[in-house]
């Protein structure tokens, strides 16, 4: 297993504890990730990942241990928790675009209403963004009119306009048909290699092996390995891990 | 027959105080009715019990008790108006608002939770969350609900007839009186003229809702 001296970590998880009633879904969970690295956390359902992701900018709220973004430990509540959380992007399984705005609108909303910026330089940076990903003549529609892989590339855009210093994904691909998950995917990618710290939960092993400095595999709320894709997928450690990848694998 | 036609312009007048009293105490209502369901979903737990305890009070009491309150009560703890129109208006609104309030409430349920995530995520606060993000979209699924209760508004305001206030019913009572005769006709108008004001709202309700009704 890689280690990492917390001093130089971006996302900084120490003895992390959540429960959900009697289930104990993340157990001591400690993770660090530094500047620029693209951690991938796999696992079987029900293993805390999505729980882990949430609650690194506090969707879910956590029990016990600490977690903190650049040496800032996470807010309870309150003004110090929405500046935190303007600074960790996160995009949603289910898109969750603003049913009732444009795509344009939806990327502006957030740099013009919390950042206050000026609604044409906003206008003109989330162009650039949509074009980026790819969407730019779909700025006028309203979300439900576009396609799952286009609302999920609109999602990326909108979490990337208020210039976050982390990305989190939680499951990004799972909600679309297959011949949209490269779209995404491709977007994702380059925005790895542009040196975007990313944490990224997901069920795309050809992702992990692609774009990931790290693979962490969780079960029953545990981190139970951490190790480059490589050492990950070739030689895994554990038999929890062995299991899991054989079944992925034999489809 | 010729009494509505004789007296067409007490109608009138009394259909323009109606109107009146209706306009007014519903965007009372609306905004306050807008307000108790904001505390009855916000964080804070005094918002909340206080929203509720008026809501279930207000709702689950006759309306005529609150123009009793509004009309009598009210100019007792030292709250005076020179006209009785003041008092059906706050008695309308305040009633009228407690429905408005569990019905934009049931419209924020009917928001998927991930829209609020998403937009606290991106950094906005409960107040931004709940302007920009949630009302928004639970307004427009709250339409239909809300016309109806604004339809009932309408009516209810017929209360303020026995109330001193010369609106259609009052008129309609006067004209009954004066007409012994001609009751029959004399109530049938008001109904056509109460009818003018409700149908319309109908109306308007299916086209707003047609209008504004989000695709997810």
């Amino acid at each position: 297993m890689t280690t990492h001296v917390p001093g130089d970590a971006l996302v900084s998880l120490n003895g992390v504890n959540k429960h959900y009633g009697q289930l104990h879904v993340l157990k001591d969970i400690d993770l660090h990730v530094r500047k620029g690295e693209v951690v991938v956390v796999i696992g079987p359902s029900g293993s805390g990942k999505s729980t882990l992701c949430r609650a690194i900018n506090r969707l879910e709220t956590i029990e016990g241990g600490t977690i903190s973004i650049d040496g800032k430990v996470l807010p309870e509540e309150g003004k110090e928790l929405a500046q935190l959380r303007a600074d960790v992007g996160m995009v949603f399984q289910s898109f969750n675009l603003f049913a009732h705005k444009t795509i344009l609108e939806n990327v502006t909303l957030g740099p013009i209403k919390v950042k206050g910026i000026a609604k044409t330089q906003a206008d003109k940076e989330a162009m650039a963004l949509l074009e980026r990903v790819g969407v730019g003549h779909q700025a006028p529609k309203l979300p439900a009119q576009l396609s799952g892989g286009q609302q999920q590339r609109v999602a990326i855009a909108r979490a990337l306009a208020m210039k976050p210093k982390v990305m989190l994904f939680d499951e990004p691909t799972s909600a679309l048909d297959p011949e949209m998950i490269n779209e995404v995917l491709d977007v994702m990618i380059q925005l790895a290699k542009e040196g975007m710290t990313m944490v990224v939960v997901t069920h795309e092993m050809g992702f992990a092996r692609k774009a990931a400095d790290r693979v962490v595999f969780m079960a029953d709320g545990q981190i139970i390995e951490d190790a480059t894709p490589e050492e990950f997928f070739t030689n895994p450690q554990t038999d929890r891990a062995k299991d899991f990848l054989s079944k992925l694998l034999t489809h | 027959m010729e009494v509505i036609l004789e007296n067409l312009p007490l109608y009138w007048e009394g259909l323009l105080r109606t109107l009146f009293l209706s306009v007014v105490s519903g965007i009372i209502a609306l905004v306050l009715g807008t307000l108790l369901a904001a505390a009855r979903v916000s964080p804070v737990a005094a918002l909340r019990g206080f929203s509720t305890v008026y809501v279930e009070i207000l709702r689950n009491t006759p309306l005529t008790i609150a123009f009793f309150f509004a009309a009598i009560v009210l100019p007792r703890l030292g709250v005076t108006f020179q006209q009785f129109e003041v008092a059906a208006i706050i008695a309308l609104s305040a009633y009228t608002a407690a429905f408005i309030a569990e019905a934009v409430r049931s419209g924020v349920n009917s928001v998927p939770l991930g829209q609020a995530e998403a937009a606290r995520s991106i950094g906005m606060n409960f107040g931004q969350v709940l302007n920009l993000i949630i009302l928004p979209q639970a307004l427009r699924t709250v339409i239909p609900p809300l016309i109806n209760i604004l339809i009932a508004l309408v009516k209810n305001s017929s209360v303020a007839g026995a109330f001193f206030v010369l609106e259609l019913f009052g008129y309609g009572r006067q004209l009954a009186n004066a007409n012994g005769d001609q009751v029959m006709a004399v109530l049938l108008g008001v109904a056509f003229f109460y009818l003018l004001l409700t149908i319309p709202l109908g109306i308007l309700a299916s086209t707003v809702e047609r209008k504004v009704a989000i695709a997810r």
